[in-house]
C-alpha cells in the first residue's frame, strides 16, 4: 500500500480518535467522581449538536456572519447549555440513586438519554431527517505529498486536543480539580475536610457533559450533518473506550479513544465492506476486556472484603 | 393456620379482566380511561392491606392460583378467538415473558449482567429462520436448536464475562449486542437489513399458519396456535425457573450474587453457577425467539438492536427484580400500552421512558420486589 494512503488513513483515524476520546473524557470523570456511568452521555451529545445549530440559526438570522465569531459562540452557547443539562441530570437522576444498585442508575440515565433523544425527534421541526449543519470551518486543504490534510479537520484536532489538555489541566493543576480528586477517592473524608460533596460533583458532570457538547459540534462541523440517533453510537463508542482504557484514568480515555479510531480505521481497510469496521472493532474491545479485566491503564488494587 | 386464598384470586382474575377489557376495547379514549382506572385502582389498592393478603396466600396456595392464572390466560384465548391482533398480543407478552425469565436467571439470581438479551433472542429467531427455510429439520428441534445456538453463542461472552465485573461486564454485552446487529446488517447470507422470511411452526403436518376451521361460519384465528404454545411455553419456562429458584442452585446462584469473595470462601464455584445461569438464560431467550420468529413470518436486524435489549432489561427492573410473578404483568405493561396507545404513539417511546424513570426514583425495587424463599405455607410470617 502506498505509504500516503497510510498517512491519510491516519490522519482520519486521528480526526475520529479526538472526537471519540472527547467523549470518552466524559464517562471517566462522571465514574471516577461517583463511581456510575451515565448512560444518556451520547444523547446530551446530540442535544449540544442541535443546540449549536439553533444557536447558529439564530445568530444568522440575527445578520451575523463572520465565521470568526459564529463558530467560537456556537461551541460556547452549546457547551455552556450542555453543561447546564449535564449538571441538572446529575442532581436530580443519579445523585438521587446513590444507595440504589449501579444497575438502577445507569438504566435511569439510558432512559434519560432515550427521552433526551425522543424529545429531540418529536419537538424540533420535522426531527426524525437528517439536518444540514452549516460549514463553518474554512474548506481549503493542504497537500503534504500525496497526503491531503483538510483545514476544517486540522483545526478540530487542535481544538478537541487542546480541550483534552485543559480538562487534564483542571483536574490535575486546579482547586477543583484537586477537590474532584478528593471526593474520587473518598467521598466521606473529603466532606469532612470541608469540600462541598454536591457542588463537586455538579461541576464535574457539567464539565465532562460539555466535552460532549464539543464532540457533536465538532461531528457536525466535519460531516455536516446531524440527526436525532446521532449520539447513540458516539455514546457506546466513548463507553467503549473509556472502559478499554480503564475506567476513572483520563489517560485511559484518550487512549481508548485513539485505540478505538484505530481500530475503526483498521477493520475498514482490512474488509471488503466497510460495515464490518464495527463489528470488528467491537469483536476487539470484548477480547481486550477478557485479556485485561479493568481497561489498558487500570489501577492495580486489592479487594477490599 | 393459612391465608386466605381470595385476595391472589381476585387480583389475578381482575387482572385477567383488565388485560382482556384492555385488548377488547378500540377507541382511544376508552383506553385512555381503562389505562387512568387502572393506575388509580393499583393506588388505592396499594393503600390497604391488601397487597400483603395477596403475598400471603400466593406462598400458601401457589398450586391453585397457578392453575387459575393458566386457567384466566386460556380463558383469554378462547374469548379472542377470531381476532388476530389480540392473539398476536398474547403471544407477543408471554413469548417476551419467557425471555425475561431467561434473563432473571442471569440478572436476578447469579448477578450476571445482561444487556443483549434481544441479540439472544434474535440468535433464535435467525436460526429458526435458516434452518425451517433450508433444511428438512422437523420444526420442535429447530427451535429447541434455537435455544442451543443461543446458549452456544453466549458462550463466546463466558470467558471475558468472568473475569470482568460491573460496569466492565456491561460493556462487554453492550459491546455483543452492537456488534450482533451490525453483522445481521451486512451479511448477505442473513439478508441484510430486510431480513429473512420465517415459514410458519408445523408439527405433524399441523401447519399453525392456517386458520382453524370449526365449521362453515366459524373459523378460529391461526394466532389461537401461537398463542396457546407460547403460554404454554410460558407454563413450562415458569414452572422450571420458579424449580430452580426454590433448590439449592438457585440458592447457590444467590449466594454468588450477593458476595462473591464469601461465596468462593465458602467453596462455591462462582465461574460454574455464572456459567449455568448464563448458559440457562440465553438458552431461554433463543427458544423464545425462534417461536417468535415463526409466528410473525420475518425477522429483521432491526428487531435485535440495543434498545430492544433495554426494553427486555426494563421489563425486569419494572417488575421487580428477581421476583418471577411480576415478570408477565411489567412485559404486558411494556409491551401492550404503546401498542394500544395509538393516540401517544409517536410519543410511546418519549413517554415509557419517563414511566421508567420515574419508577426507578421512586421505587427502586420494582413495582413488585422479591420477596423471601417460603418453603412451607406461612413460613417466616409470625
Amino acid at each position: 500500500m502506498d505509504l500516503s494512503i497510510v498517512g491519510q488513513y491516519v490522519f482520519n483515524g486521528l480526526m475520529l480518535g479526538v472526537i471519540y476520546a472527547l467523549v470518552a473524557v466524559g464517562f471517566t470523570l462522571f465514574f471516577g467522581v461517583l463511581d456510575v456511568i451515565k448512560f444518556s452521555h451520547g444523547d446530551v451529545l446530540t442535544v449540544g449538536a442541535f443546540t449549536a445549530l439553533v444557536t447558529y440559526l439564530t445568530l444568522a438570522h440575527a445578520g451575523i456572519q463572520s465565521p470568526w465569531l459564529l463558530v467560537p459562540a456556537v461551541a460556547l452557547v452549546a457547551m455552556l447549555s450542555m453543561g447546564l443539562l449535564g449538571a441538572l441530570i446529575a442532581r436530580f437522576l443519579v445523585l438521587p440513586l446513590r444507595e440504589a444498585p449501579p444497575i438502577n442508575v445507569l438504566l435511569t440515565t439510558l432512559m434519560a438519554g432515550t427521552a433526551l433523544r425522543e424529545a429531540v425527534r418529536l419537538f424540533y421541526p420535522s426531527g426524525s431527517n437528517p439536518k444540514p449543519f452549516p460549514r463553518l470551518l474554512p474548506t481549503g486543504s493542504i497537500a503534504l505529498g500525496g497526503l491531503t490534510m483538510r483545514y476544517d479537520s486540522l483545526i478540530l484536532i487542535a481544538t478537541g486536543l487542546l480541550a483534552i489538555v485543559v480538562v487534564h489541566m483542571l483536574v490535575t493543576r486546579s482547586k477543583l480539580g484537586l477537590a474532584i480528586r478528593a471526593v474520587a477517592q473518598d467521598s466521606e473524608t473529603a466532606r469532612i475536610m470541608g469540600i462541598h460533596f454536591q457542588q463537586t460533583v455538579l461541576l464535574t458532570f457539567a464539565m465532562g457533559s460539555s466535552m460532549a457538547a464539543l464532540a457533536g459540534v465538532s461531528v457536525g462541523l466535519y460531516y455536516n450533518e446531524i440527526n436525532f440517533g446521532m449520539g447513540v453510537l458516539l455514546g457506546v463508542i466513548g463507553f467503549s473506550a473509556a472502559v478499554v482504557g480503564g475506567l476513572g484514568n483520563l489517560y485511559g480515555a484518550i487512549v481508548g479513544g485513539f485505540l478505538f479510531a484505530a481500530l475503526q480505521t483498521l477493520g475498514a481497510v482490512w474488509f471488503e465492506v466497510p460495515a464490518y469496521k464495527d463489528v470488528f472493532a467491537f469483536a476487539v474491545v470484548i477480547l481486550l476486556m477478557a485479556w485485561k479485566p479493568t481497561g489498558l491503564l487500570a489501577e492495580r488494587q486489592a479487594e477490599r472484603v | 393456620m393459612r391465608a386466605p386464598i381470595w385476595p391472589a384470586a381476585l387480583a389475578t382474575l381482575a387482572m385477567a379482566a383488565a388485560g382482556g377489557l384492555f385488548l377488547y376495547v378500540e377507541q382511544q379514549w376508552a383506553v385512555a380511561c381503562l389505562v387512568a382506572g387502572a393506575a388509580l385502582a393499583l393506588a388505592l389498592v396499594g393503600r390497604t392491606g391488601l397487597p400483603a393478603g395477596i403475598q400471603a396466600a400466593w406462598s400458601d396456595h401457589p398450586r391453585v392460583l397457578a392453575a387459575l392464572a393458566t386457567l384466566c390466560s386460556a380463558g383469554l384465548i378462547a374469548f379472542f378467538r377470531e381476532d388476530h391482533f389480540a392473539l398476536l398480543m398474547l403471544a407477543k407478552v408471554m413469548l417476551f415473558a419467557v425471555a425475561c425469565l431467561g434473563l432473571t436467571i442471569q440478572f436476578g439470581y447469579a448477578g450476571v449482567v445482561n444487556f443483549s438479551g434481544a441479540a439472544f433472542f434474535g440468535v433464535g429467531a435467525y436460526t429458526a429462520a435458516a434452518l425451517a427455510a433450508r433444511s428438512g429439520l422437523p420444526h420442535p428441534v429447530v427451535i429447541f436448536t434455537g435455544g442451543v445456538l443461543a446458549a452456544l453463542v453466549g458462550s463466546v461472552l463466558v470467558l471475558p464475562l468472568l473475569r470482568t465485573r460491573g460496569h466492565y461486564a456491561a460493556l462487554i454485552t453492550v459491546a455483543f449486542a452492537i456488534l450482533f446487529k451490525t453483522f445481521l446488517e451486512v451479511s448477505d447470507m442473513l439478508g441484510g437489513p430486510q431480513g429473512l422470511k420465517v415459514p410458519g411452526f408445523t408439527v405433524l403436518g399441523w401447519s399453525f399458519n392456517s386458520n382453524i376451521e370449526i365449521s362453515e361460519a366459524s373459523e378460529l384465528s391461526f394466532y389461537v396456535s401461537y398463542a396457546l404454545l407460547a403460554s404454554a411455553l410460558f407454563v413450562v419456562a415458569y414452572v422450571l425457573v420458579r424449580r430452580l429458584e426454590r433448590s439449592w442452585l438457585g440458592l447457590s446462584l444467590d449466594v454468588v450474587r450477593i458476595d462473591e469473595t464469601s461465596a468462593a470462601v465458602f467453596g462455591f464455584e462462582v465461574a460454574r453457577w455464572k456459567i449455568l445461569a448464563f448458559m440457562a438464560g440465553n438458552f431461554l431467550a433463543g427458544v423464545a425467539g425462534a417461536i417468535y420468529a415463526m409466528m410473525t413470518g420475518f425477522v429483521a436486524p432491526a428487531s435485535f438492536t440495543l434498545s430492544e435489549s433495554l426494553i427486555f432489561v426494563s421489563i425486569i427492573i419494572l417488575g421487580g427484580l428477581g421476583n418471577l410473578a411480576g415478570i408477565l404483568p411489567a412485559t404486558a405493561v411494556v409491551v401492550l400500552l404503546p401498542e394500544k396507545l395509538q393516540l401517544i404513539q409517536e410519543y410511546r417511546f418519549l413517554l415509557f421512558s419517563v414511566v421508567v424513570i420515574l419508577v426507578l426514583l421512586f421505587r427502586p425495587g420494582g413495582l413488585l420486589p422479591r420477596t423471601l424463599r417460603s418453603y412451607r405455607p406461612g413460613w417466616g410470617r409470625r
